[in-house]
């Protein structure tokens, strides 16, 4: 069975976001780059399956050099084979779809591993929209996979509750929390990620659908007010100004 | 021609495609198109109520075979639509159907997509969106390429709001079956609450909960008006037993409630990152140092144990029902 694996750098979570003097990206002065949390568990799963069933696991990132470092950390932990197409960055999930569909086209993956979103663009876009240009199924937020042969079963999460989607491979799969404990590298698998070398690929030209045209952090908020007294006090002017003051009842 | 994607639950409109089907209103008339209400499934009684919200026309898409939900058979329908009706924007709620549907539609129609928009406006004859990235701590303006502009509406960020439509009513072609992917099974919570991501009225607890058992105190205030109950990672984390469902933060729900109430939370950034687009936010912590404090309209320091049954006692006595 192949895998592909689709990871992507993205600030840290403690990260203050500053915009950049074009008014439209994020400074990247003092950004710590990270690989996105919930490609983790995408990765993860994929090792997984490679221990369990056999796998050949390929780590792919669209980026700039910088994104070596995730591939460089994914095969430390347990990667077969790591791909850069290397990309202006510009693109919006649907230009990174097309390029890793263009890569993947003829590669036979019977499986596509990605995160339900990458953290910052938060679009939760690039793997239905790879799903779509490729042709197979999809199954986002993914808690629990099963595959059978050529078959896959996954339980997503939905709005109260959860779903079980039953699909063909080959298939996109999007994870989520809670698909499994991501592990650490080990030693051995570090070194052993030195000897291996990281494929360039100069992504395929395409067309972006969308493109950010400006970038704005949110407008301060008023400052708020503490309320006084014992706790029953405290509670009654609390209900009452979000009754009177806030009109939230 | 503008396109809203909606959702039908138990024969009734889902309030988040209200939304959508209003703010496509909104958008309609400010270009001088029509509004058309797209709705799919073996059934799709209920769908006349688009005309509530503005429907120009209501497209029904039935058949036996959408019985359960399907990626790729949705979007196969929501793109066709598109093209039938030469429509130029697409919307939809940003729920889990939403989210898992319109970017796959929007590939299919080689179009741009942007996704739980908080903004959209019409410029020179073509949307543009504004949406919260990095969970939140920024916004982008987005603006589209492509002929056809799709995008889903964040839920509770677009008011539904009622006009009168035509809602001329349509069947549309629909797809033969052999889907790459089906639902087979949905494992609905006993709860019947509406989803964090939807709700109005949310209590938060945090590390400062102590234990899962006691968020039973949240559950009663959160019950006294009527709101739901969400949890930030440290306790999600903790072992309590808590789902991650219950996450608020950017890596769990990001969420837009009319209030938010934080209790025993100390309002770490990824946690703010979740909820600051709440409209009002109450913050409950014993540490009057708390960075929590600098994001909320109304403080109480205090210990929660004390202060959150009073408030359960408070909002009892002056009759706030829930909603
Ligand atoms: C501040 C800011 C705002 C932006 N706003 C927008 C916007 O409004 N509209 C827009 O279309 N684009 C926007 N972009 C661009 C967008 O972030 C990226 O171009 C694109 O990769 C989509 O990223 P995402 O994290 O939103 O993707 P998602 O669709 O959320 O990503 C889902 C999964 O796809 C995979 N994936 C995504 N990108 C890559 C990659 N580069 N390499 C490998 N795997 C990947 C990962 O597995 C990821 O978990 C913005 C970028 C920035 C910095
Ligand atoms: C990659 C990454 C992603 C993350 N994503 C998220 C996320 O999505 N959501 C999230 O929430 N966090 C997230 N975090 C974790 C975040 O950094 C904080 O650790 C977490 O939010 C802290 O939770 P807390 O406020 O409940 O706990 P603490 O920070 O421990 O705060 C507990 C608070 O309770 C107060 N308290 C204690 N007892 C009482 C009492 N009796 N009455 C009143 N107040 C009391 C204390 O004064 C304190 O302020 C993430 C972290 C990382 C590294």
């Amino acid at each position: 069975m192949k895998i592909l694996v689709a990871l992507k750098q993205v600030p840290d979570t403690e990260s203050k976001i500053k915009v950049a003097a074009d008014g439209k990206s994020l400074d990247p002065a003092d950004v710590k780059w990270i690989t996105s949390p919930y490609d983790e568990y995408a990765l993860e799963e994929a090792i997984r399956i490679k221990e369990t069933k056999g796998a050949e696991v390929t780590a792919l990132s669209v980026g700039g050099d910088s994104a070596k470092d995730v591939l460089k950390n994914a095969l430390a932990l347990g990667a077969d084979t790591a791909v850069l197409l290397k990309g202006d960055g510009q693109g919006d999930a649907f230009a990174v779809a097309q390029m890793i569909a263009a890569y993947a086209k003829d590669k036979g993956f019977d499986l596509i591993l990605c995160g339900n979103k990458g953290l910052g663009g938060d679009n939760a876009a690039m793997g239905p929209m790879l799903a779509e240009l490729m042709g197979v199924a999809q199954a986002n937020v993914i808690v629990k996979l099963e595959l059978g042969e050529g078959t896959f079963k996954a339980e997503r999460e939905i709005e109260g509750g959860s779903e079980i989607v039953e699909g063909a491979l080959p298939a996109v799969i999007t994870a989520q929390k809670g698909l499994n404990e991501p592990r650490y590298a080990s030693l051995k698998g570090i070194m052993a990620a030195k000897k291996k070398t990281i494929e360039e690929l100069e992504a395929a030209p395409v067309t972006a659908g969308a493109q950010v045209s400006a970038l704005a952090l949110p407008p301060e908020r008023p400052a708020g007010r503490k309320l006084e007294g014992d706790a029953a006090a405290q509670a009654q002017a609390l209900i009452q100004a979000l009754k009177d003051e806030a009109k939230v009842f | 021609m503008i396109l809203v994607f909606c959702e039908l639950k138990d024969g009734q409109i889902r309030k988040p495609s209200a939304e959508a089907l209003s703010e496509g209103r909104r958008l309609a008339d400010a270009t001088g198109k029509k509004l058309g209400a797209l709705f799919a499934g073996a059934s799709c009684a209920g769908s006349a109520e688009a005309a509530k919200y503005g429907a120009d026309v209501i497209l029904t898409a039935e058949a036996g075979s959408l019985a359960s939900y399907s990626s790729d058979a949705f979007a196969a329908v929501l793109a066709d639509a598109v093209k039938a009706k030469g429509a130029t924007v697409l919307l939809a709620a940003a729920t889990a159907v939403g989210k898992d549907v319109a970017p796959r539609a929007a590939a299919r129609l080689g179009a741009g997509y942007a996704s739980d928009v908080t903004g959209l406006s019409m410029v020179d004859g073509k949307l543009q969106a504004v949406r919260p990235v990095y969970a939140g701590k920024a916004f982008a303006t987005t603006s589209f390429a492509s002929a056809v502009q799709v995008a889903t509406t964040r839920p509770n960020v677009f008011p539904a709001a009622e006009k009168a439509g035509a809602g001329a009513a349509e069947t549309l072609s629909t797809p033969a079956g052999d889907f790459k992917s089906v639902v087979k099974e949905i494992l609905a919570k006993a709860s019947g609450k509406v989803d964090l991501s939807e709700a109005n009225v949310i209590v938060s607890g945090g590390r400062g909960m102590k234990d899962g058992a006691n968020f039973k105190i949240l559950e009663e205030l959160a019950d006294a008006i009527g709101g739901v109950v969400g949890a930030s990672r440290a306790a999600v984390d903790a072992g309590w037993g808590l789902p991650h469902s219950m996450q608020v933060g950017q890596t769990g729900k990001v969420v837009s409630p009319t209030l938010y109430i934080a209790c025993g939370i100390s309002g770490a950034i990824q946690h703010i990152a979740g909820m600051s687009g709440s409209k009002f936010i109450v913050a409950i912590n014993k540490d009057p140092e708390a960075p929590i404090f600098k994001l909320a309209d109304y403080g109480i320091v205090g210990d929660l144990f004390e202060v959150v049954p009073e408030l359960t006692k408070a909002a009892k006595a002056m009759g706030i029902g829930s909603n």
